[in-house]
């Protein structure tokens, strides 16, 4: 039955092989990816419930994108978010990192202990941020007033409930910390060497040594952080559920809302595509920028047997 | 004289050292501070959970906040567990977690292996491909993916959670990938001159080596799915399908906030998995992130 496999050459048969091996992706790839990205542009273009049967409106759905109010509102919602939890990554990360770059009984455990809240993200650590920012009983306020401060309303005011979730996701900067751990490693040790002999201190060394070894992974970092925070959901749902007034309405939040709660397919698509479009945006950026291939290097320079 | 000499200077050397660990101490002291104060930062929400979670309702509602609960209320924990079907929550995520992250694991190294061991045409082509949807944002598939699964009838059962898992996750193929291509071809070799096919060099030789890089890629996918809440979310309506996620949602609506020591121990019960698997695995997590730079 499998004659014909048997009269095929070595690399045929390694041919075949490799395309049955790599199947799974490729059937994934066309249906849950190529095939999903079309249809949701194709979807962007009709207006479609799940009441009646779905309508071709040209760019219609464009259109009104740019008279919503309320689409500019979580547009701008997300580029602060994105924007602004950044730096705070960045240095917060980063400097967690230089403190725990060092051998030395207890760091490993210290490490654990950072990079702890970043694997529970889930739902319940979001009803934990509730409690822990309830304005009179929680614990941020309850922290601030012992230095006679009297803290903000947090998440259920309009102005300080953004910044509440910068804070909240700032708790899992654990993760962006080993990642800079891992660049601090890849910095000979020689370069520190050579500059205490000519005399440089501690300060003179972190900015023209550390720094500029470290910046591929910082720029790398900075990129994949903005496309990730681009796509928060859960907290803003969970938290705030966008509120109050829109404060928090992210573009994931506002696609879910149209989608799922007033069942304007069409028109969430394409508001999910303006965000497809920011996002391909950042990646090109990372894809451009050749330093960003820092951890990709290996694996592509090595492409295996043969070559 | 000579002798005198150097061991005059070793005491020199000595008091040297000893003069420098003295004007360190306090950069020491400093460090130690930094660095642990900050540690405990990162935890106390933790604890603050768990005392609110043991806490009667009045003692969670006073100021200055109580750290140690009195009396402690452990009783909350059964509320847990009656109030809402929590154990069954458990379940079905456990369920569906696994099933995800078997397909994931599986799919995803014989992925992995064709694109590491293998040579067909158009292989890097394909493979910077797969690198590009790693950024490809999940939100964006949503409503394809959604009204796929509701013309086949799968909304409300488990199986959109599951079964696009099977057909290998980017960043799992990538981790694998890198590990597969460090194995040496040697060993490849001598089993191809045994008579060994592609499908017996995959699950005979490459996987059983790839244990600690399966590893990695097997606990970050069940931390992934274990938080998972935007599919379960719109896929599921029933409660007895719930996954603890979803469940928990129900619960804070249901419950409101008046009600924070059974929230906050439905929190605890939900996060405890998770940590008692970090810390059996760290070792695991920690060269994912590092190795891929993801997350």
């Amino acid at each position: 039955m499998l004659g014909w496999y048997s009269r095929l050459s070595f690399s045929r048969k390694e041919e075949l092989a490799g395309y049955l091996f790599i199947l799974p992706w490729l059937i994934g790839f066309v249906v849950f990816q190529a095939g999903a990205m079309v249809t949701a542009l194709a979807m962007s273009f009709l207006k479609a419930d799940f009441l009646s049967p779905p309508t071709f409106v040209g760019t219609r759905n464009f259109e009104r994108l740019i008279d919503d109010d309320t689409f500019f509102k979580a547009l701008g919602n997300t580029a602060i978010y994105a924007l602004g939890r950044m730096p705070f990554v960045i240095v917060i990360g980063l400097s967690i990192a230089l403190l725990l770059n060092r051998d030395r009984w207890g760091v490993r455990g210290m490490r654990t202990l950072y990079f702890l809240p970043s694997v529970t993200s889930g739902v319940a650590v979001a009803l934990l941020w509730i409690w822990m920012f309830n304005p009179d009983y929680g614990l941020i306020n309850s922290f601030l007033a012992l230095f006679g401060i009297r803290g903000p309303g947090w998440i259920w005011t309009e102005e300080w409930a953004l910044p509440g979730l910068i804070v909240v996701s700032l708790w899992g900067v654990g993760s962006s910390m080993l990642i800079y751990l891992a660049g601090l490693r890849g910095v000979p040790v020689e370069l520190y060497e050579a500059a205490s002999l000519d005399g440089a201190g501690p300060a003179r060394k972190f900015f023209r040594i550390t720094l500029p070894m470290i910046s591929p992974t910082l720029f790398y970092t900075l990129i994949t952080g903005i496309i990730f925070s681009y796509q928060v959901f859960l907290n803003a749902y969970i938290l705030t559920n966008g509120g109050p007034n829109n404060a928090t309405l992210t573009m994931v939040l506002y696609v879910y809302r149209k989608a799922f709660q007033e069942f304007q397919m069409g028109y969430a698509s394409a508001v999910a595509w303006v965000l497809f479009m920011i996002i391909l945006l950042f990646t090109l950026l990372v894809f451009r920028s050749s330093s960003a291939w820092v951890y990709y290097e290996g694996g592509l320079r090595r492409t295996g047997p043969g070559t | 004289m000579s002798a005198a000499v150097v061991v005059g200077s070793q005491a020199e050397e000595r008091a040297r050292a000893r003069a420098k660990l003295l004007r360190r101490a306090p950069l020491e002291v400093l460090w130690a501070v930094a660095a642990f104060g900050g540690a405990v930062l990162f935890v106390v929400p933790f604890a603050w959970m768990l005392s609110t979670s043991l806490k009667e309702e009045a003692q969670a509602f006073v100021f200055p906040p109580i750290w140690i609960p009195d009396p402690v209320k452990w009783s909350t924990y059964l509320d847990v567990f009656t109030i809402q079907p929590t154990g069954l929550f458990l379940r079905n995520t456990v369920i569906v977690a696994g099933l995800a992250v078997l397909g994931d694991v599986l799919s995803s190294s014989l992925v992995a292996f064709g694109f590491a061991r293998l040579r067909f045409r158009g292989r890097d082509k394909l493979f910077i491909l797969l690198l590009a949807t790693l950024m490809l944002p999940q939100h964006v598939t949503l409503i394809p993916h959604y009204i796929l699964f509701r013309l086949l009838g799968w909304v409300n059962t488990w199986l959109p959670l599951i079964v696009p898992y099977w057909f290998s996750t980017p960043l799992a193929v990538f981790l694998l990938r890198q590990f597969f291509l460090t194995i040496s071809y040697e060993v490849d070799d001598a089993a191809r001159i045994d008579g060994a096919g592609f499908l017996d060099l995959f699950w005979r030789i490459a996987l059983p080596l790839a244990k600690p890089a399966i590893g990695v890629v097997a606990m970050m996918a069940i931390v992934t799915r274990w938080n998972e809440f935007t599919e379960p979310l719109i896929y599921l309506s029933t409660k007895d399908q719930f996954t603890i996620s979803v469940g928990l949602r129900a619960f804070q609506t249901e419950q409101n906030f008046l009600h924070v020591p059974v929230l906050m121990a439905s929190s605890t019960v939900a996060v405890l998995p998770l940590i008692v698997l970090f810390f059996a695995g760290q070792r695991f997590f920690v060269q994912g992130i590092s190795l891929s730079g993801m997350r």
